[in-house]
């Protein structure tokens, strides 16, 4: 028998449960609509996953976009109140560039935003959102944290120019820790403050395993050794929730420093290839936006959990009833009012539509039907 | 199961030696006949002969967990994987070559021909100049011998191609080697046996050097 629950797709359920969850901390819902102005996005083209967007002229001339993300909408229209938090959650469609295909693809979205005067409480509660997030879809996830400060502060030390600097930051998000020392050697940068950088990028796992290992590796350095705290503190703020049992810490997560800044992270669940949750702190979005506040969000790619999904069903329908005009309607509408009764899906038709799979074929007689064909 | 690919060819041989070594032993994979597909259940391994170019695609998608691609590859298609250990074999070099006789002139335009289209691009940005890419799909080296272009982007293994068209290397690339490659995924929830792997590869890299 079909239940509510089994008629629902993975991501449709994972929707209404990562609602529930965001409702459930005082997030309200942002709704916005599928069009924004153009330029918006051309200001900020690199904090896009990708950078082409679909444009059109509106009736009044203006250049508008289908939205290809939704955090700049939100900064562009919350308010800057100091002291102020807002605290919203989106379930929206945006429109981007398929990696794989080159197409433009539509693709649900949900996530969550905490802007304005956020603090550490602001931080580990977003944390352990993204946490709770991916454990509403499965308990096989991680979510991998990391701490822009301090890759930041390991590379600067090595004093790279910019070029070189871009190239070991492209080597830290790919743990490409051979090719990291190949570049250091080769721009004459120090040796040992390269080793640091390698063992940074080598060092991940728990928190509790990883921080003293950090807390060592950033010892004479304070900027960097502040930021291990941060990112302790904000880690063990979580306790020992299950939250916190999913969060892992690691290094090779690393947004645009352009834009972001301190904690970010990126969850993954067992079964899909590629991260489907991706967050941070963006403090210098918010700046460049003209904003003096701060703000921390995530978003979850629910397209991608189709790949979930358990294995397709065998039968499209239940039963199909086959019956001809001549047939009493009466009757076909009482068959089928007592079969969706018990429970089973069923289709009336006058034939059978090519490659439709079904358990089984009965044909109307009189008030009763026959069996043609059973297949299960 | 670790899920293994390897590059079909003369270097996926080396490299599954190299896993053998290492303790990923498969018999069945030395066994001649046309299967794509070996499996020891024992050691928890199951290795898949792709074509070289097509072992990043195989990584990033997760059909393998991990993979063994050029470097070259890497460059080009830049996917979305952690690149974990360099093994230090099929070497060669990504190299800008041309006619013996080539002079560049830098008030024209210099038309590339290459396979490689994405690592001409960002190496002829990084010098700011002018470039026309013609992309080819193989033969590359006729390209400027019957001036469809001033220069060829390409591999150079050994440089005897090359010198039998009277081509010559201007400019080295970048150094090219064989990748141990991984899927970010797998890396966190096979994370055991794939770091194991990386030790065990690292070793033998470092013992043969010695």
């Amino acid at each position: 028998m079909e239940t509510f629950d089994s008629v629902l797709k993975y991501e449709e359920k994972a929707v209404f449960g990562l609602r529930a969850l965001y409702r459930k901390f005082g997030y309200t819902q942002y709704k916005m609509s599928k069009f924004e102005e153009y330029e918006l996005y051309v200001r900020n083209k690199d904090f896009l996953v990708s950078d082409n967007v679909i444009t059109f002229t509106d009736t009044n001339g203006r250049l508008m976009a289908l939205k290809p993300d939704v955090t700049l909408s939100i900064i562009k229209n919350g308010s800057d109140e100091p002291g102020v938090v807002q605290k919203v959650y989106y379930n929206e469609n945006v429109y981007r560039v398929s990696k794989g295909s080159h197409q433009f693809k539509e693709i649900m979205q949900v996530g969550l935003e905490c802007v304005g005067a956020i603090d550490g409480y602001c931080i580990s509660e977003v944390l352990g959102l993204a946490a709770e997030s991916l454990l509403s879809i499965t308990a096989d996830c991680v979510l991998d944290v990391s701490h822009l400060g301090i890759i930041s502060a390991c590379i600067d030390r090595l004093q790279p120019d910019e070029e070189t600097r871009a190239a070991i930051l492209k080597c830290v998000g790919e743990k490409n820790t051979h090719e990291i020392t190949a570049i250091c050697r080769n721009a004459g940068l120090d040796e040992t403050l390269t080793a640091t950088l390698v063992k940074l990028i080598s060092t991940h796992g728990t928190a509790e395993t990883v921080l003293p290992v950090l807390r060592a590796l950033c010892a004479d350095d304070a900027a960097a050794l502040a930021c291990v705290e941060e990112l302790a503190s904000v880690v063990g703020a979580l306790g020992n929730t299950r939250a916190a049992s999913v969060i892992h810490i690691d290094f090779s997560v690393t947004s645009d420093m352009n834009y972001y800044n301190g904690i970010v992270f990126r969850g993954f669940v067992m079964g899909i290839p590629t991260g489907i949750l991706s967050g941070g702190q963006y403090d210098k979005l918010m700046a460049k936006m003209g904003r003096k506040s701060g703000a921390i969000g995530f978003a979850v790619y629910l397209d991608l959990l189709e790949r979930l999904e358990e294995d397709e069903q065998k039968y499209d329908v239940d039963t199909v009833i086959l019956y001809t005009e001549n047939d009493d309607m009466d009757a076909l509408r009482g068959t089928v009012r007592m079969l969706t009764d018990a429970g089973q899906t069923v289709m009336a038709q006058k034939a059978v539509p090519e490659k439709l799979r079904y358990k089984q074929l009965l044909r109307l007689c009189g008030k009763g039907v026959e069996i043609v064909e059973a297949n299960a | 199961m670790l899920n293994v690919a390897l590059p079909k060819g003369r270097i996926g041989e080396k490299v599954y030696a190299m896993f053998e070594a290492a303790g990923l032993e498969c018999p069945s994979i030395r066994e001649n006949n046309r299967k794509l597909i070996f499996e020891n259940p024992e050691v928890g391994v199951r290795y898949f002969w792709v074509k070289p170019s097509d072992v990043a695609i195989y990584v990033e998608r997760g059909a393998a967990d991990i993979g063994v691609a050029g470097k070259d590859i890497l460059l080009e298609y830049e996917p979305d994987i952690y690149e974990l250990y360099d093994l230090d074999i099929g070497k060669c070099r990504m190299a800008v070559a041309a006619k013996e006789d080539f002079r560049d002139n830098p008030q024209k335009t210099l038309k590339v021909a290459t396979k490689f289209t994405n690592i001409a691009k960002q190496y002829y940005t990084s010098l700011g100049r002018d470039i026309d890419i013609i992309h080819l799909n193989g033969s590359i080296e006729i390209a400027p011998i019957l001036g469809l272009s001033d220069v060829i982007v390409d591999i150079v293994e050994t440089g005897t191609t090359l010198k039998e068209n009277h081509l010559a290397v201007v400019e080295t690339i970048v150094p090219i080697s064989a990748r141990l490659i991984a899927n970010k995924s797998s890396f966190k929830f096979k994370n055991e046996a794939i770091e194991s792997i990386v030790k065990k590869l690292s070793e033998i890299g470092e013992a043969s050097h010695t």
